[in-house]
């Protein structure tokens, strides 16, 4: 099979580490060969950050290039905007619709585009825009934002609700678990 | 049973599975997590250094009292840690020991982007270069065997994209090899002058044998290709660009030793092929190398020496076309880091901008304190410059500095570095003021431990260094603590030090607003009756405050009530909620 490219991108404290560890996870439960791309330090502080989720029989590169991607996956609408580069043709776009300010829009210096999802749809980009923060406060915390997402995500492969559920079972601390169960199963039929 | 690894946990895996029962190291992204992972197995002693100087010489201290050994860093750790790893070169090890250094091409959190290949010729230590978690379990391995076997210290090179990647590994068991016993050995660990000539034509021998080792060794080896048009020279992780970009079609000489290099291999690859390309990210190192071979090559020409490579970047330059995704029409505003809202940083740059101080700054979270809208670090060199900086440009700057100029330096950065340049300013009496911004944690390397917490590397309570009687000590009459969340206090102490005619401390003094035993008052909320828009509160920079229809907008997921935007607001709009 051809390698399957996930980029998973966010600001730095929205969660995007978990979620690409349960991916990785899922896919090596699998039998498949992944490779698992992280970026630490100082981006973690509030700055752009990208995970890149890779997997198939043979995976060499740790790193999704522009034109690669399967998938975006934000948890932010615009750092989705940011990596259209990086999809593949006919590659999609999952996005929570929730808008962070950077600084430099904070400290007016620039403004954040308008109508971003509607854009990126009309560049022909297939988009799937959810409200994930509003979900996962539903759930019961803002923090489960990355839980609504991968159960949106979830939705694009064949695991089963119990590959599901127990990659979720290692990679959350069981006292938050029925939380990110709910988030999961928020985002997943929303 | 096959499990994914970070590159780093996989260093560490290694360490532990070789019988590695000593770790010093000093944390530095990408390099922190080796060091982290292999402190969780309890056969392992494994401590925070305070500098990556103390954490080698350690090392090689427990080498000598037979136990493998091992320190990690960061690139720039290195140059720390040179002075003694060019004279453990003359005196080898007794039991094995380890150095593991991490590069970090790109910066993606760092000050430069030097390329330590370098140190390994230079102090004549051979160096391994994994490409991905299961090689690093098993270089790790074999760097013990090879530090024994040729009696030297082993580098193991590791890069962001190797350290900081999962992939799949298999786990093995520890195997604890037998102490090694001291003996006393004056011509081998004494270097004055008499015994260092006799030992440094071993060292030049060691490296012949080792590049004779590395003629065979399987961790050198030839992939085959079915196109000779081009043979490809490579190692780390531009090893699997190169894969991901042309699979097996052209033939690769994969280098897992980066030094000494093997001569012969090398020579019959290029006989081999019609062309030599050497793919590797930063400096020419080993096309440098083939070329004082005589050997006809392109390396540099293609391959920036800027930045990291990729999978586009090896195809672009090898000839095979690039698709990229649509690009969007539209101008996506950049999302520099920024200090999280609550840290206790914050409100001393918006002090030292708004007294318009020249600030020599240092490395740590509070760099930050250079972006817009603080903006308001003149300088940042390498741990300790601050302080030591602050002193040659007081003295040299005179009446026009004097009052006018202060350091910021971190607890970590401080006890790392900081405090010789503080000696040299008590010893050398400049009229300095430094400002240690002790936040209690060694920040931006994830939260670790250091001699001013009180904790060591296992969690365990231990000894603390009380920041104030060591500034006393070292001769330092004036030194006083301030809570950075108040601004007034924190304005009137630095007036006050700056005016004095002698050097002093100020210690703004608050945890760390992440970490988990800091209780937050909670959000507060903006009236938007009272507030003018006069964003006066905009001026910190603090990532929860935005501007919405002209009036201040408070993010209630981000705010954690540090209070200090309220300072700021004349009529009374931010406040805790009602």
């Amino acid at each position: 099979m051809e390698t399957k490219n996930i980029m998973i991108v966010g600001v730095g404290g929205q969660g995007t580490l978990l979620a690409s560890k349960l991916l990785g996870r899922l896919l090596l439960g699998r039998g498949y060969d992944v490779k698992v791309s992280e970026v630490h330090g100082m981006s973690q502080r509030g700055g752009s950050v990208v995970t890149y989720v890779r997997w198939g029989e043979r995976v060499c590169s740790p790193i999704i290039d522009k034109g690669e991607a399967d998938c975006i996956l934000s948890f932010e609408l615009l750092e989705a905007a940011r990596y259209t580069e990086y999809l593949k043709p006919g590659g999609r776009i999952i996005v929570n619709s929730q808008q962070i300010n950077p600084m430099p829009v904070i400290a007016g210096t620039a403004a954040y585009p308008e109508n971003l999802a509607e854009k990126m749809e009309g560049m022909g980009i297939n988009v799937d825009a959810l409200d994930a923060l509003a979900l996962a406060e539903e759930a019961g915390s803002s923090k489960a934002v990355n839980l609504v997402l991968m159960g949106r995500l979830s939705r694009a492969f064949d695991f089963t609700e119990t590959e599901w559920m127990d990659a979720i079972e290692q990679s959350v601390p069981s006292r938050f678990l029925e939380l990110n169960k709910k988030a999961f199963e928020l985002g997943k039929n929303a | 049973m096959k499990t994914l690894m970070l590159g780093n946990e996989a260093v560490a895996r290694g360490l532990y599975e070789a019988g590695c029962s000593f770790v010093s190291s000093y944390p530095g992204t990408p390099s922190t997590e080796i060091t982290e992972c292999v402190a969780k197995h309890e056969e392992v002693y494994a401590e925070w250094a305070p500098n990556e100087k103390v954490a080698l010489e350690a090392a090689f201290g427990a080498s000598l009292a037979g136990k493998r050994s091992f320190c990690a860093m960061k690139h720039v750790g290195l140059n720390v840690a040179a002075d003694p790893l060019f004279t453990i070169s003359y005196t080898g090890v007794n039991a094995g020991l380890v150095i593991g250094v991490a590069d970090d091409a790109g910066m993606h959190s760092s000050q430069n982007e030097q390329d330590s290949r370098h140190y390994a010729q230079a102090a004549k230590i051979p160096m391994l270069e994994p490409s991905d978690s299961a090689e690093a379990i098993a270089f790790a391995k074999l760097a013990y065997e090879l530090s024994e076997k040729f009696d030297t210290a082993v580098l193991i090179k590791m890069c962001t994209r190797v350290s900081h990647s999962q992939s799949v590994v298999e786990t093995g068991e520890r195997i604890l090899p037998e102490q090694k016993k001291y003996e006393k050995n004056p011509g081998k660990y004494i270097m004055m002058p008499a015994n260092a000539k006799k030992r440094h034509p071993e060292v030049e021998a060691r490296t012949k044998a080792l590049a004779a080792w590395a003629e065979s060794a399987g961790i050198n080896r030839i992939e085959a290709g079915s196109d000779k048009s081009l043979g490809i020279l490579t190692s780390s992780t531009s090893y699997q660009y190169v894969k991901e970009a042309f699979g097996d079609t052209y033939p690769v000489l994969k280098l897992g030793m980066i030094w000494p290099l093997p001569e012969q291999k090398i020579r019959d690859f290029a006989t081999s092929v019609d062309r030599l390309v050497v793919v590797e990210e930063l400096d020419g190192f080993i096309e440098t190398h083939c070329r004082n071979l005589g050997l006809t090559v392109s390396g540099k020409e293609l391959f920036s020496n800027i930045g990291e490579l990729s999978q586009n970047a090896v195809k672009e330059k090898l000839g095979k076309k690039v698709q990229t995704g649509p690009s969007m029409d539209e101008n996506i505003p950049a999302r520099p880091p920024v200090m999280c809202a609550g840290c206790p940083h914050r409100s001393i740059f918006y002090v030292l901008k708004k007294m318009n101080l020249t600030v020599l700054g240092d490395i740590g979270c509070y760099t930050l304190g250079a972006v817009p809208p603080l903006g308001a670090i003149d300088t940042t060199v390498c741990m300790g410059a601050s302080v030591s900086g602050l002193h040659g440009f007081v003295k040299a700057g005179e009446k026009e500095s004097a009052g006018k100029t202060v350091a910021v330096i971190g607890d970590s950065t401080f006890i790392h570095s900081g405090v010789t340049g503080l000696i040299n300013i008590a010893y050398n009496e400049s009229n300095a003021t430094v400002i240690i911004l002790d936040n209690s944690i060694t920040g931006m390397t994830g939260h670790q431990q250091n001699p001013t917490t009180g904790y060591n590397l296992k969690g365990d309570p231990c000894t603390r260094i009380d920041l104030e009687s060591l500034c006393r000590s070292v001769g330092i009459n004036r030194v006083r603590v301030v809570d950075p969340y108040d601004m007034e206090t924190c304005q009137a102490a630095l007036r006050e030090e700056l005016a004095t005619e002698e050097p002093s401390v100020i210690i703004s003094r608050r945890p760390c607003a992440l970490l988990k035993y800091v209780k937050h008052p909670g959000p507060i909320c903006s009236d938007p009756e009272k507030c003018k828009g006069c964003k006066a509160c905009m001026q910190i920079g603090c990532p929860a405050i935005s501007m919405a229809d002209g009036r201040a907008k408070i993010d209630t997921t981000l705010c954690v009530g540090c209070g200090v935007c309220e300072q700021l607001c004349k009529f009374g709009a931010l406040g805790a909620k009602q």
